[in-house]
C-alpha cells in the first residue's frame, strides 16, 4: 500500500489576463499515494471553499489522459515529471515525497493567455486547426473504406501523429514559445495517408502562416516539447513539416 | 400533454429509411443560408451534426462547455466502432448487427430506429476514411476488426486504444473545417442555460459566458441537443468531470418527455474505487475481455485472505479459480453483454468473493493468453491499457508473477462494475424530434436505440450515425416549413424571460450561502444513488432512494454555499447549476425504476429475476418505452406515458448467451 504524505504546496493566482498575479502556499496533510495529482487539487479545493474561499481554477475534464484540458506546470515541467508520457490527470502522489515543496503553475506563453489562476485560453490552437488541419471531405457517399489500401507500417505511423491531445505542453516548455510539435503532428499524420495528400501544400502553409499570425515563436530545435509532450510526439515531424513547407513554398 | 408520435414511416423495416429519404421534404440551397440552427454539443453526435448542417448551407451556432471542442466527453472512448461491413467475412449483415443490438437492448428498443442505425453504420467507417482517421489497418492494407461484448462477429474497427478521439477529432477537423468556410460559429466554455420557446417551438437558447459570467441569448429556427449523458448523477461515474444532464434537463422541464431514465449502464470492467477521496472512476476498455479471463477465487478462504492482503492472485492456482462467466454462459464466455457480467461480478462479491480489500473486485487475468499468445502479441493489443492501469494502481498486469507447477503466472487486473452509460434520455421520434417542435435531441442524451442495454461500440456509432446521415436529412423535413419565417430578435418578451428566470436561480443559489460544498453534496448524492438505484434495485429500497432523494434537494436549497460573486470564472456556481439538475434526473430514474416491475437489461429489480439469477422480462406488461412529462415543479412527480413497442422483423425472445 501506499504512504500517506505531507508537503507544501505553492500555486498560482491570478484574476485575468491583466492581473499580476502570486502564489498562495498550503500545508497539505497525510495526502494518500494513491490519490492522482487533480484530486489532490480536489482537497484542496474542499479545504478552501469549507473556508469560505475562492477554489483554485484549472482546467480538467475526462482525467483520462485523454482530452487535452489538464495543463499544470508542475515543479518546472509541463505535466509534472512523470516516467513516460503522461498528462498532469495521471500524475500521482506517490511520485512525490514527504516534506516536498510543490509548485503549480499556469503554462506560460504569448499564445495562451491566463483566463484565472492556472486556466490558460488555447484557442489559438483551434484557430490552427482552422486555417487547414483537416481533409476537406464532404458528408455523404465516399467510396468504401477499403478501397484506400493503406500498409499497416503507414497507418500506424500516422496513428502515432494523430495521438497529439492539443495540450499545448509542447509550447509551455518552448523557450520560444512555439507550437511547431503541435502543428507538425496534425500535418504529419494527414501527410502519411493517402487522403490527405491532395492538400498536403495549402495544408502545411496555411497552418504555419496561422500559426506565426498567433504570435508562436520560431523553432530553434532545443527539443524541449519533445521531453514533456504526453502523447511522445517526436520532433521528427517537425523535419516533416518542414519539409512539406519547403515543397510548398517551391511550387509556389 | 404532448402527443407520442412515434412517425414510424411504412413498409417492411429494410425499407423504411429509403423510402423516408425518398418522400422527406428538402430545403432548396437559397434557403438554407436564411435558416440558423443551434446545435448545443460539440462530441461525436453534436459536431459531426453541426459539420454536416454547415457544409449544407445552414447557418451553425454551435456550443460546448470545454475550451475546445475537441474535448468533449467522446475523446474518451476507448473500444472501437461498430458496422457491418462484414470485412471479416463471418457472416456479418445489415440485418445481423440490426439483430445484435436488439437483442443486446433486451428487446426495449424501436426497431425501426435500429435497423436505419445498422443499415448507416457502413456510411459511417467511409466517411471517417475519408477525413483521414486512422484506423487500425492489417498488413495487407485492409482495415482491421476486433471482436466486442454481445456479438458472434468481429465487426469493430478501432484505432488503438483511442478510437473515440480518433473519430472525434475526425469530426472536429470537418467542424473546423466549415468554420473557416464561415458556416459555423463556434462558443466554447458557454454553457446551455435554458431552451427558449416561442409559440410552442423551440427557438432559442439562454447560455452562461463561463468566462465572463453573462447570460447570453442566441435564437435560432431549431435548436439541437447533443449534450451527452447523465451518468455524473451517481457522482462516481467513467464519465469525465464536466458530464452534466443540464441541457436535458432544461428541455424536460420545457415539456420534452424523458424516455427510460431507468436504463443506466454499468460497465463491468472498471478500476475499483480506492478511498473516499475519488472523484471519478477510469474505465477499461472492454476490449480486454476478448483475451483476459475474470476470475474469483473458488474457495472462500482464499477470499478472505485476498482480503487481508495476506495473498495475491497469482498464489491461487488454476485448480482454484473459478472462471464464472465461462462457467455460467458458455457460449459467450467472458464476451457476454455488460449488464449480464457487471451482475455476474456482484452476485460473486456479494457471496464473499471479492478480491481487494473492499471485497469489491474480481480478477481480469491474462496469464493464459501470455502463455497462449506470447507476451509481445499481449503488449501490442493490450500495452497502453496495461500502462494506465499500472499508472494508477502500481501493478503491471504484463508482469510474470511466479510459476505454479510450470505454469507461468502473472499479475491479473482488479476490476469491478461501475456507471458507464445512460440508455435512457430526452424522448424522440424517428425523426430524432422531441415532443417540443423544432427541438431535436441526438447521441447518448437521446434515448432512440439501445434499449435497456447498450453494446459496446456502439454508442460511437449512434452519435455519428445521427450526426452525419441521419439529423441531416431528418431535421430539412420540419425546417422545409421554417423558410418563410423571419430571424428572430432575442429582444422578444420569451427570451427576456427566460433569461429572467436563469438569473433568478443563480442569485438564489448564490444567496443559500450555507456551510456545504456543492461537492460534498454530490457526493451524498451520488451514494443514495448507487446504494437504492444501482445495480440490484427493490421496491422498498426504491422508495427509501426517493425519500432520501428528497432530504438531499431540502439539503441543497438550505445548506449549499458557492464562494465569489456571478462575475468572471466561478467553477462551484457552475458545479452547482448542474447538481440542481443531477437532483431532479436521479429522481426521475429512481420513478421510472420503481414503476418497471420487470428486469431488463441496465435495469435490474430484484424481486424479477429467475432461479438461476438471470433477469426476468415482462413483455405482456412493460412492453413499451416509459416516457415521463413534467409537472411544473421539481417538487411534483412526473407522469407517465407509454409508447408501445411494435416488432415486426424480430420475434422477442428470452435473451439467451447460454448457448
Ligand atoms: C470512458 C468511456 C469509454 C467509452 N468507450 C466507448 C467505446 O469504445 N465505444 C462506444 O461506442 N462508446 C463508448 N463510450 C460511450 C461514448 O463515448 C459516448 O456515449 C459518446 O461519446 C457520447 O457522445 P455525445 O456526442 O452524445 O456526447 P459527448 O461526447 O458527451 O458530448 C457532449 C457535448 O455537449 C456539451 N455540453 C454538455 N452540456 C452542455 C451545456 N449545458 N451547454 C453547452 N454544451 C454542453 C459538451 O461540452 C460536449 O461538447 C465510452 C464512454 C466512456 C465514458
Ligand atoms: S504535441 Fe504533445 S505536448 Fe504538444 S499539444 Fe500535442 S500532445 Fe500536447
Ligand atoms: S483531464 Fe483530460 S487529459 Fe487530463
Amino acid at each position: 500500500m501506499d504512504k500517506n504524505i505531507s508537503f507544501k504546496l505553492r500555486y498560482w493566482r491570478q484574476n485575468g489576463p491583466k492581473d499580476k498575479g502570486h502564489f498562495d502556499e498550503r500545508e497539505m496533510k497525510d495526502i494518500p499515494g494513491d490519490t492522482s495529482f487533480l484530486e489532490m487539487l480536489d482537497i484542496l479545493n474542499e479545504e478552501l471553499v469549507s473556508e469560505g474561499k475562492e477554489p483554485f481554477v484549472f482546467d480538467h475534464d475526462c482525467r483520462e489522459g485523454i482530452c487535452g484540458m489538464c495543463s499544470l506546470y508542475i515543479n518546472g515541467t509541463p505535466h509534472g515529471k512523470t516516467e513516460r508520457g503522461a498528462t498532469t490527470c495521471q500524475l500521482y502522489m506517490r511520485k512525490f515525497k514527504d516534506g516536498d515543496t510543490i509548485t503549480v503553475e499556469p503554462w506560460r506563453s504569448a499564445g495562451f493567455p491566463v483566463i484565472k489562476d492556472c486556466m490558460v485560453d488555447r484557442t489559438a490552437f483551434d484557430k490552427i486547426i482552422q486555417a487547414g488541419g483537416y481533409v476537406t471531405a464532404r458528408t455523404g457517399q465516399p467510396q468504401d473504406a477499403n478501397a484506400i489500401l493503406i500498409p499497416k507500417q503507414d497507418a500506424d505511423e500516422a496513428m502515432d501523429c494523430a495521438s497529439c491531445i492539443g495540450c499545448g505542453a509542447c509550447v509551455a516548455a518552448c523557450k520560444n514559445g512555439s507550437a511547431m510539435l503541435f502543428v507538425s503532428s496534425k500535418v504529419s499524420q494527414l501527410a502519411l495517408l493517402p487522403q490527405g495528400r491532395p492538400e498536403a501544400a495549402r495544408r502545411a502553409k496555411a497552418m504555419v502562416a496561422k500559426m506565426d499570425e498567433l504570435g508562436f515563436g520560431n523553432c530553434t530545435n532545443t527539443r524541449a516539447c519533445e521531453a514533456v509532450c504526453p502523447k511522445c510526439e517526436s520532433i521528427a515531424n517537425i523535419a516533416r513539416l518542414n519539409r512539406e513547407f519547403i515543397a510548398a513554398k517551391l511550387n509556389d | 400533454m404532448a402527443t407520442l408520435d412515434s412517425k414510424i414511416p411504412a413498409g417492411p423495416v429494410a425499407e423504411k429509411w429509403t423510402n423516408y429519404k425518398a418522400h422527406q421534404k428538402l430545403v432548396n440551397p437559397a434557403n438554407k443560408r436564411r435558416l440558423d440552427v443551434i446545435v448545443v454539443g460539440t462530441g461525436l453526435a453534436g459536431a459531426s451534426a453541426a459539420a454536416s448542417l454547415g457544409e449544407m448551407g445552414f447557418r451553425v451556432f454551435n456550443f460546448c462547455i470545454q475550451d475546445s471542442p475537441r474535448r468533449a466527453h467522446s475523446i474518451a472512448a476507448q473500444g472501437g466502432i461498430n458496422a457491418a461491413k462484414n470485412y471479416q467475412n463471418d457472416g456479418d449483415s445489415v440485418y445481423r448487427l440490426f439483430y445484435d443490438t436488439v437483442k443486446g437492448g433486451d428487446y426495449r428498443a424501436r426497431e425501426a430506429n435500429v435497423y436505419r442505425l445498422a443499415e448507416v453504420s457502413n456510411s459511417i467507417i467511409d466517411q471517417c476514411v475519408a477525413q483521414g482517421v486512422p484506423f487500425a489497418r492489417e498488413y495487407g492494407g485492409m482495415l482491421a476488426n476486433r471482436s466486442f461484448g454481445g456479438a458472434q462477429v468481429s465487426r469493430t474497427f478501432y484505432a488503438k486504444g483511442q478510437t473515440g478521439q480518433q473519430l472525434l477529432l475526425g469530426a472536429y477537423s470537418a467542424l473546423s473545417c466549415q468554420v473557416n468556410a464561415g458556416t459555423v460559429k463556434l462558443y466554447t466554455r458557454y454553457e446551455m442555460m435554458d431552451l427558449v420557446i416561442v409559440d410552442g417551438r423551440a427557438r432559442g437558447i439562454i447560455a452562461r459566458n463561463l468566462v465572463t459570467g453573462k447570460l447570453e441569448r442566441f435564437a435560432a429556427h431549431a435548436v439541437v441537443i447533443a449534450t451527452g449523458g447523465y451518468g455524473n448523477a451517481y457522482f462516481l461515474s467513467t464519465n469525465a468531470m464536466g458530464c452534466n444532464c443540464s441541457a436535458a434537463m432544461q428541455c424536460y422541464r420545457k415539456g420534452a418527455y424523458f424516455a427510460n431514465p431507468a436504463y443506466v449502464q454499468i460497465h463491468p470492467t472498471c478500476i475499483p474505487v480506492h478511498g473516499d477521496k475519488q472523484s471519478k472512476l477510469t474505465l477499461m476498455s472492454e476490449s480486454l475481455r476478448n483475451d483476459g479471463r475474470i476470475w474469483v477465487p473458488k474457495k472462500k478462504e482464499d477470499a478472505l485472505k485476498l482480503q487481508k492482503g495476506e495473498i495475491q492472485g497469482s498464489d491461487i492456482p488454476e485448480e482454484d479459480r473459478d472462471y464464472y462467466l465461462e462457467r455460467r454462459y458458455p457460449a459467450f464466455g467472458n464476451l457476454v453483454p455488460r449488464d449480464v457480467a457487471s451482475r455476474a461480478a456482484k452476485e460473486r462479491c456479494d457471496a464473499g468473493m471479492g478480491v481487494n480489500n473492499t471485497g469489491l473486485a474480481v480478477f481480469l487475468d491474462f496469464s493464459e493468453s501470455i502463455n497462449r499468445l506470447g507476451i509481445d502479441i499481449v503488449l501490442q493489443r493490450y500495452g497502453n491499457l496495461f500502462d494506465m492501469y499500472e499508472e494508477i494502481t502500481d501493478v503491471n498486469p504484463g508482469e510474470l508473477a511466479k510459476e505454479i507447477n510450470g505454469v507461468k503466472y502473472y499479475h491479473p487486473m482488479m476490476i469491478y462494475p461501475a456507471i458507464h452509460y445512460t440508455m435512457g434520455g430526452i424522448w424522440v421520434d424517428y425523426e430524432l424530434q422531441t415532443t417540443v417542435k423544432g427541438l431535436f435531441a441526438i447521441g447518448e442524451c437521446n434515448f432512440s436505440d439501445h434499449g435497456a442495454n447498450r453494446l459496446g461500440a456502439s454508442a460511437l456509432m449512434q452519435g455519428l450515425a445521427d450526426g452525419y446521415f441521419v439529423l441531416p436529412y431528418t431535421i430539412q423535413n420540419y425546417l422545409a416549413d421554417q423558410i418563410t419565417v423571419p430571424r428572430f430578435s432575442t429582444e422578444l418578451p420569451e427570451f427576456a424571460e427566460a433569461e429572467k428566470n436563469v438569473q433568478d436561480l443563480i442569485n438564489r443559489l448564490m444567496n443559500i450561502k450555507g456551510k456545504k460544498s456543492v461537492d460534498s453534496i454530490h457526493k451524498e448524492l451520488g451514494h443514495v444513488m448507487w446504494e437504492y438505484v444501482g445495480m440490484g434495485r427493490t421496491e422498498e429500497g426504491l422508495k427509501i432512494g426517493l425519500q432520501k432523494l428528497k432530504e438531499i434537494r431540502k439539503d441543497f436549497e438550505n445548506n449549499l454555499f458557492i464562494p465569489g460573486t456571478t462575475e468572471g470564472v466561478n467553477i462551484e456556481l457552475e458545479k452547482a447549476l448542474r447538481l440542481n439538475d443531477f437532483i431532479t434526473m436521479g429522481e426521475l430514474i429512481a420513478y421510472d425504476a420503481l414503476n418497471r416491475n420487470e428486469s431488463c437489461g441496465g435495469h435490474f429489480r430484484e424481486e424479477y429475476q429467475t432461479e438461476e439469477g438471470e433477469a426476468k422480462r415482462d413483455d405482456e406488461n412493460f412492453f413499451y418505452v416509459a416516457c415521463w412529462e413534467y409537472q411544473g415543479s421539481d417538487d411534483k412527480a412526473p407522469v407517465l406515458y407509454k409508447e408501445p413497442l411494435v416488432y415486426e422483423a424480430i420475434k422477442v425472445q428470452t435473451r439467451n448467451y447460454k448457448s
